[in-house]
């Protein structure tokens, strides 16, 4: 008789890096307990869990934690195989992994800190460094339904989760033009194709709510 | 890529990111050619910058006519892409997780924690520096605990992943330790880290490419225009 899979994911419903989670279990069909953890007030159970970042997500797998969205993803990948979220190629692999890392560290911090500078010329500066980086990732498009190429995959997650469903959101909410349809059309061909993916849109955060959460994260970061 | 395709390596014989990629190719036995950049904060070649036009750093391997870049990436693609025992990351998910979580933990954390003591400006600065590299240094001492189970490397028996992220931070750890005069790792408080440090530095895949603690404080000194 098969073991009953005990999974579980710890997230925060406007957390990129949770919601790219929540994605990958969607494409694999894993079925999940979730439980929403707020920013302020952290479980126990995350505290235990995730005692030296204390943050989300946290999967656990059977009573095992796995933490840092990378390493969950690819956990997730290499426990259930079947929908590959990476590519099998080793080269495709260290890409993905490698434009991942510039999405979450350099595209990540220009793209928040572009909202947070007080002066216009600040905003307007990180918001060009931000398109420098993006631009990386256009390139990479061309030619290709997804990132992961013809079905969406770990850097589809990474980025999608990112960039179009929460950067872009808190730039609306700031009133900041950061990626623009003359420049970036692989880009914007790209999200219309994610938004054509259940398991992606099924797991996005709402949009109002989530632009009024950027802009009260962004407050929050100037006033401290 | 094939197997048989060129291999080079970029890297400057004091980068400890460099170090990992040249632990790993060791390990795989695949023969390559190194390429030094002998003052890579200063003046990158032309190779580097077209190889690595991103981040313009090193490590960069370039297998045939493609380049992989970051330190901990160029050592997944060497277990990926050479299939030939011994596997660097452990057969396990759940292993593997723990050794890919605790490698990041190095470079976010621990390195974190290195810059913060070298570029200290006072010494209040430098005492709290310490603290927190003394914490980390803690935490890795009961990862260690816990992931050797009782064996000489992280990696149990032999050298693996989590082995080679960390063996980088023994040459800047040892470079403060010459700077400040105290000791960061300590019987008393990392044992077994201690004797994990001589096994690592000893071992046949890392003995020829890292340099001695002398040869790191002598390149430090001149750096940094200490006597």
């Amino acid at each position: 008789m098969a073991e009953k899979e005990e999974v579980k994911l710890l997230g925060i419903w406007a957390s990129p890096f949770s919601r790219r989670i929540e994605m990958a279990l969607k494409l694999k069909g894993i079925a999940y307990d979730y439980v929403e953890e707020s920013l302020d007030n952290k479980s126990p159970l995350l505290l235990a869990l995730n005692p030296i970042h204390k943050k989300v997500p946290v999967l656990v797998h059977n009573g095992k934690a796995i933490l840092e969205s990378h390493v969950v993803l690819e956990y997730i990948d290499e426990t259930w195989k079947h929908n590959p979220i990476l590519p099998q190629d080793p080269y495709d692999r260290s890409k993905a992994r490698f434009f991942a890392k510039l999405v979450d560290e350099q595209i990540f911090n220009a793209g928040f800190v572009s909202m947070t500078k007080a002066e216009q010329q600040g905003r307007e500066d990180l918001a060009e460094q931000t398109r420098e980086l993006i631009t990386y990732l256009e390139k990479e498009l061309v030619g290709k339904d997804f990132l992961g190429g013809k079905s969406v995959g770990f850097l589809d997650l990474v980025a999608g989760s990112m960039i179009p469903f929460c950067l872009e959101r808190g730039w609306e909410g700031m009133g900041l033009q950061v990626i623009t349809d003359d420049k970036f059309p692989e880009y914007k061909r790209w999200v219309k194709n994610l938004e054509k993916v259940e398991s992606v849109t099924d797991c996005i955060p709402p949009k109002e709510k989530h632009i009024e959460h950027m802009n009260f994260m962004v407050g929050r970061f100037r006033s401290s | 890529m094939a197997q048989n395709d060129t291999v080079k390596l970029i890297g400057s014989w004091s980068s400890p990111f460099a170090l990992r990629a040249r632990v790993a190719l060791h390990l795989k036995s695949v023969k390559y050619e190194y390429l030094d950049e002998p003052d890579v904060l200063k003046s990158k070649s032309e190779l580097l910058l077209k190889s690595n036009p991103i981040h313009k750093k090193v490590p960069v391997l370039i297998h045939g006519d493609v380049s992989i870049c970051e330190s901990l990436n160029i050592v997944q693609y060497v277990d990926e892409a050479w299939t030939s025992d011994p596997s660097i990351l452990p057969s396990l998910p759940y292993d593997r997780a723990i050794a890919r979580f605790w490698s990041l933990y190095v470079d976010d954390k621990i390195f974190a924690s290195l810059d913060a003591v070298a570029g200290a400006k006072d010494d209040g600065e430098r005492m709290a520096a310490a603290g927190k590299l003394m914490e980390c240094l803690a935490i890795l001492e009961d990862v260690f605990q816990k992931s050797s189970k009782g064996l000489g490397f992280f990696g149990g028996e032999n050298i693996g992943f989590l082995d080679i992220a960390c063996g980088t931070i023994l040459g800047p750890v040892s470079v403060i330790e010459a700077f400040s005069g105290v000791k960061f790792l300590r019987e008393e408080t990392t044992p077994g880290l201690i004797q994990w440090a001589e096994k690592f530095r000893a071992h046949e895949a890392v003995k020829p490419y890292m340099p001695t603690v002398e040869e790191f404080v002598a390149f430090a000194k001149k750096k940094f225009n200490v006597e």
